[in-house]
């Protein structure tokens, strides 16, 4: 129920009065809501839940963490190393 | 895919596993609040592959589970009557009633449909003006939004035959009740990344400090999931208890304010009562009295809905994390995905259906 999906947008648009988008979960295209991300722009990653997007993946702070796990993992391997 | 494929890179997650266990001196009970993350622990076979010293308890973080059988007793009546659309999120249509379920309403000629996104329950009420469309606006934080902006939507463009029955939760006070409780065990929270994502995490510093619990916000995917036990456990071990966000690709502290500020416009804080724990004072939305055209528990009048919980059922001991599925004596026999007795063993997200599904042994009772 709380599951919420990363997808990339296509395409913005009004409709209904409604700012919506289309958005590409890897393949699968779906219409969605962007009432909550103004600031949202083609191209982006929005986090998707029950046709609307709750927020935008902030792309620093997703290549952080993998930089920090890769740290951690480096570590480890240098540990079993020695 | 982006910022799908990077988080469940077996080598990091061997990596973290290897972390934890280097961390971990003592025996630590931690609640994942989230029944998506309860999912994803068991489904990855991350508990598994977690120290003895770790319990994993669940949270009660299933919408679907926690949705009182009054609600779902009435969602029935009103999806009998051959005037409405009964249109809801997939996961409800097989929660047991006290006598039925919306599929067992659907089979015998009800027009109940399921829909994506809320907005297609307000174009429906648009394309069908002799028909009275409700939706059932249940979910937490995360889909409260979405629930919002259909009913606003409805009352712009003056739609008349549109209504919901709400049954929306909070998880904060739900922490606080689990927290306050004399029987409580849980010394750390993972908290829910996507209700993070919608209210932030403002809320949770002064619970942490309060009853002396880490709560780590923690996303869905395994590399995510194994950072928030680093991070929780690093915190047990150091005897510190603060709010900590360990999926800030995703959730900022404020949360998304606009989000919150149609929340607040078409929602009022109310008490509401848990399907198997009983009532939460302020621990749900209901519609604002500016709203109440879209009420259908007034529009149907069905107030008056005598429920029948089965005995045998032990949800609530369960959502509290008090026990775990195959503690109960119904699990896998009178209960199953297939004749379930209660909402845990229906939904995508309950523990009793993820533990039958990934048929795990469990060490710890």
């Amino acid at each position: 129920m709380c599951l919420a999906i990363p997808g990339k947008l296509t395409d913005i648009y009004e409709k209904d009065n409604l700012r919506m988008a289309k958005i590409d979960f890897g393949g699968i295209a779906r219409e969605i809501c962007l009432e909550y991300t103004p600031e949202a722009k083609v191209g982006d990653y929005a986090l998707v839940h029950v046709g609307f997007a709750i927020s935008l993946m902030d792309e620093e702070e997703a290549q952080e963490t993998l930089r920090l796990l890769q740290e951690i993992a480096d570590i480890g391997d240098e540990l079993n190393e020695m | 895919m982006k910022y799908l494929d990077e988080y469940r890179n077996p080598e990091k997650v061997k990596a973290l596993l290897r972390e934890i266990a280097s961390i971990t001196t003592q025996n630590w009970v931690i609640m994942e609040i989230c029944g998506g993350q309860t999912h994803a622990f068991l489904h990855h076979g991350l508990d598994a592959m977690l120290p003895p010293q770790i319990e994993l308890v669940h949270g009660p973080g299933c919408p679907v589970c926690v949705t009182p059988l009054e609600q779902i007793d009435k969602a029935i009546a009103i999806a009998s009557r051959p005037d409405v659309i009964f249109t809801s999120y997939g996961d409800m249509l097989r929660v047991p009633g006290s006598t039925q379920d919306l599929f067992s309403v659907r089979a015998k000629g009800g027009d109940v449909r399921v829909v994506y996104s809320p907005l297609d329950a307000v174009g429906l009420a648009e394309a069908n003006p002799d028909k009275e469309v409700v939706f059932f606006a249940i979910g937490f934080e995360t889909t409260a939004p979405a629930n919002a902006m259909a009913v606003l939507q409805a009352k712009n463009k003056n739609i008349k035959n549109f209504s919901v029955i709400t049954s929306h939760v909070r998880v904060p006070p739900a922490m606080e009740a689990i927290l306050g409780s004399k029987s409580n065990r849980v010394q750390a929270f993972l908290a829910a990344g996507h209700v993070c994502a919608v209210m932030g995490f403002h809320e949770y510093p002064s619970i942490a400090e309060k009853y002396h619990v880490p709560i780590v916000v923690t996303g869905f995917e395994p590399i995510d999931l194994l950072n928030g036990m680093v991070s929780a456990i690093k915190q047990l071990e150091a005897g510190e208890s603060i709010a900590e966000n360990q999926y800030q690709r995703a959730v900022k502290f404020g949360g998304n304010e606009s989000a919150q500020n149609t929340i607040r416009s078409v929602f009022q804080s109310v008490d509401r009562k848990w399907r198997g724990i009983g009532v939460i004072p302020q621990s749900g939305w209901g519609l604002s009295p500016d709203f109440a055209d879209f009420d259908a528990e007034i529009k149907f009048d069905v107030g008056d809905i005598l429920t029948q919980e089965s005995p045998l059922c032990i949800a609530g001991e369960i959502l509290q994390g008090l026990k775990k599925p195959t503690g109960c004596p119904a699990f896998g026999k009178e209960c199953t995905p297939q004749t379930p007795l209660g909402a845990p063993m229906v939904s995508a997200e309950g523990a009793c259906a993820a533990y039958y599904k990934y048929h795990r042994e469990v060490t710890h009772e």
